[in-house]
């Protein structure tokens, strides 16, 4: 294959996913636009509901009712998957790309043994024999750390990381290129946390992935991400490269966010909450969707939205940082 | 929950399960009973059935040659008891496998897919449902002539409906469960999600359909036979029972009346109490309980 080192691998440009409400369309995700060049992992950080996993799922085509993608286009490897069919969407969901969900601790069958749900999900893409697939599920449990002699376990005589560890293989069974992280480590203690981000690095690795990560968990992020993309109310406020946003957040919902994360080598500072709560998404304010909290908010923030300004290779939109 | 027959360490454990279940252990114990009865009809001390006897042997009671006795025709009740147990069993197996096997296909379908299939699959369901099982036999009795297999049709054709809805409600729960959503998300296609993500979810259910499905079946053929609609050449406990009736001597003949009928309700309790076991062990936790 030519090299396609620079290119990028997905491209979303002015995505629209509204949840058809009986009180008016939610905006859920509102012109989000970003791109994530090869072997590069973009993180996605934000408050809860501001829109995270359903950018997520818009990029699965997995949106379910009365969510819809109005507008935008989402290019995986140059071609546009909006106007796909079922059918091909179906194909290339856990083949080229894939994902891990939230709730890893329910996504799993109680009743199949991990080492059918993996086979299953092999033979449901590619036409190998049943030894075959057998194989390969027992490669991939050793890729997530899980010793293959467990191929015949049931979900429920797994712990939480371990879980974890199997939907992740299952995830990457048929060496998808692109994959969607949401939130792989909420819900585990933090030594848990640790092994499964060794363990996705590694992963990264050897499988030349390319993804998103999703959390609200700020270090994890900062650990496992080449990128960061702020969200807010379904919007991004900010991207830049992981080092610049976190030792100096441009947008000042950035800086909010980051303010309000403690630091491990930093000097002691007291935590500062972001005031009030995010706006609806059905009706949301007429400006910058962050002014009613924001401390810098001048009239102009209140009127009019803000364009995004690329300032060295960061992207920002907010009418104070210039 | 993920009590099945499948891997050999699980059957066991079932069993092991069921073994220390008292309702589990009697019922099972009463229907391997009726089972040898059925298998070694042959070498159980019996003659043919059907075959009339002497006439000084008419209405004898228990005796040493005629360990229950013999009815009006003076054929031996024992051999007409123990032949009558295959025709019993075989319709209640037959039956809750055509019931149970077509019943889930369509709950699973139906359940799955929702909207219009549902819709119209619902309304097949309810009209089956709603099929008078006497009339029906009386009708196909009369133009297929009386057999048994009109029998187990007549009661899979009334029955199969009950077991689609069970099976549909609870496929209708287990499509929105998380690792449905999360196998479709990665491109599994809707045959796959029904038969090898949901499907295995309904076994349980499927055990004590079939258990249930059994016993109503043995108890149609009763039922069935009695009222006259059965095979009147073939032996079944239905059959004996609806004899002695006819033969008008009723009052008098207890040997005759009192085994097909104790045969009956034991095999039926027999399925109920096994039916009741498994649902106990097939519910979450009970096999922590019992130390497992």
């Amino acid at each position: 294959m030519a090299p396609r080192q620079n290119k990028n691998l997905i491209e979303v440009k002015d995505l629209k996913v509204y949840f058809m409400t009986r009180s008016g369309p939610a905006k859920a995700v509102d012109n989000v636009a970003f791109s994530i060049k090869k072997n590069q992992t973009l993180g996605l950080i934000g408050e809860s509901g501001c829109g995270k996993t359903t950018t997520a799922m818009a990029v699965m085509r997995f949106v379910k009712p009365p969510g819809k993608i109005i507008s935008g286009s989402i290019r995986y490897m140059g071609d546009d998957i909006v106007p796909m069919t079922a059918e091909q969407m179906r194909q290339i969901r856990g083949k080229e790309i894939s994902i891990v969900r939230q709730e890893a601790q329910n996504a799993l069958n109680p009743v199949l043994t991990i080492g059918k749900q993996i086979t299953e999900m092999i033979r449901e893409h590619e036409s190998i024999s049943k030894e075959e697939a057998l194989y390969r599920a027992r490669k991939q449990l050793d890729l997530v750390g899980i010793s293959d002699k467990r191929i015949k376990s049931f979900p429920h005589e797994f712990s939480g990381g371990m879980k974890q560890r199997v939907m992740v293989a299952i995830a990457t069974a048929c060496n998808p290129k692109f994959l969607i992280l949401d939130e792989p480590t909420t819900g585990l203690d933090v030594i848990v946390q640790r092994q499964i981000l060794m363990m996705l690095r590694k992963l990264k690795k050897e499988l030349d992935l390319t993804a998103v990560f999703i959390s609200h968990d700020l270090s994890v992020v900062a650990e496992t991400c080449d990128r960061v993309a702020v969200m807010y109310a379904g919007k991004i406020l900010e991207e830049s490269d992981t080092i610049s946003l976190y030792s100096n957040p441009l947008h000042p919902y950035s800086k909010a966010l980051i303010g309000a994360y403690p630091s491990l080598k930093g000097e002691l500072k007291e935590l500062k909450s972001i005031p009030g709560a995010p706006p609806s998404l059905i009706d949301p304010p007429l400006g910058c969707r962050f002014a009613p909290r924001c401390e810098l908010a001048e009239d102009i923030c209140r009127k009019r939205e803000p364009a995004v300004n690329i300032i060295n290779g960061r992207k920002v939109a907010c009418h104070m940082v210039k | 929950m993920a009590l099945y027959l499948k891997k050999n360490n699980k059957f066991k454990e079932f069993f092991q399960l069921l073994f220390g279940h008292p309702m589990g252990f009697a019922g099972l114990a009463i229907i391997l009973i009726f089972l040898g009865m059925a298998l070694f009809a042959p070498h159980l001390g019996t003659q043919d059935p059907a075959k009339s006897g002497a006439v000084e042997n008419l209405l004898i009671p228990p005796t040493s040659q005629f360990w229950f006795g013999t009815d009006d025709l003076a054929r031996d009740i024992w051999s007409q008891i123990i032949y009558g147990s295959r025709i019993s069993l075989t319709i209640g197996f037959v039956a809750a496998l055509i019931t149970v096997f077509s019943g889930t296909l369509v709950g699973l379908v139906s359940g799955y897919y929702g909207k219009m299939v549902d819709e119209v699959l619902m309304r097949i369901v309810d009209f089956f449902m709603m099929l008078p099982e006497l009339p029906l036999m009386i009708v196909l009795a009369a133009v297929l002539g009386p057999s048994m297999w009109n029998i187990i049709m007549v009661v899979s054709l009334v029955s199969w409906p009950t077991t689609a809805r069970v099976v549909r409600s609870q496929v209708l729960s287990l499509k929105e469960r998380p690792f449905v959503e999360s196998a479709r998300c990665i491109g599994a296609s809707n045959l796959q999600l029904m038969f090898s993500e949901i499907l295995p979810n309904v076994v349980p259910l499927m055990f004590a359909q079939a258990v249930l499905m059994v016993t109503e079946a043995i108890y149609a053929e009763a039922v069935l036979s009695f009222l006259g609609l059965g095979d009147p050449t073939s032996i079944s406990w239905g059959m004996m029972l609806n004899h002695v009736f006819e033969s008008g001597v009723i009052a008098e003949s207890y040997w005759w009346v009192a085994p097909p009928i104790v045969c009956i309700v034991g095999l039926i309790v027999s399925f109920s109490l096994l039916g009741t076991a498994v649902s106990d062990i097939l519910e979450p936790g009970y096999k922590e309980k019992r130390g497992f």
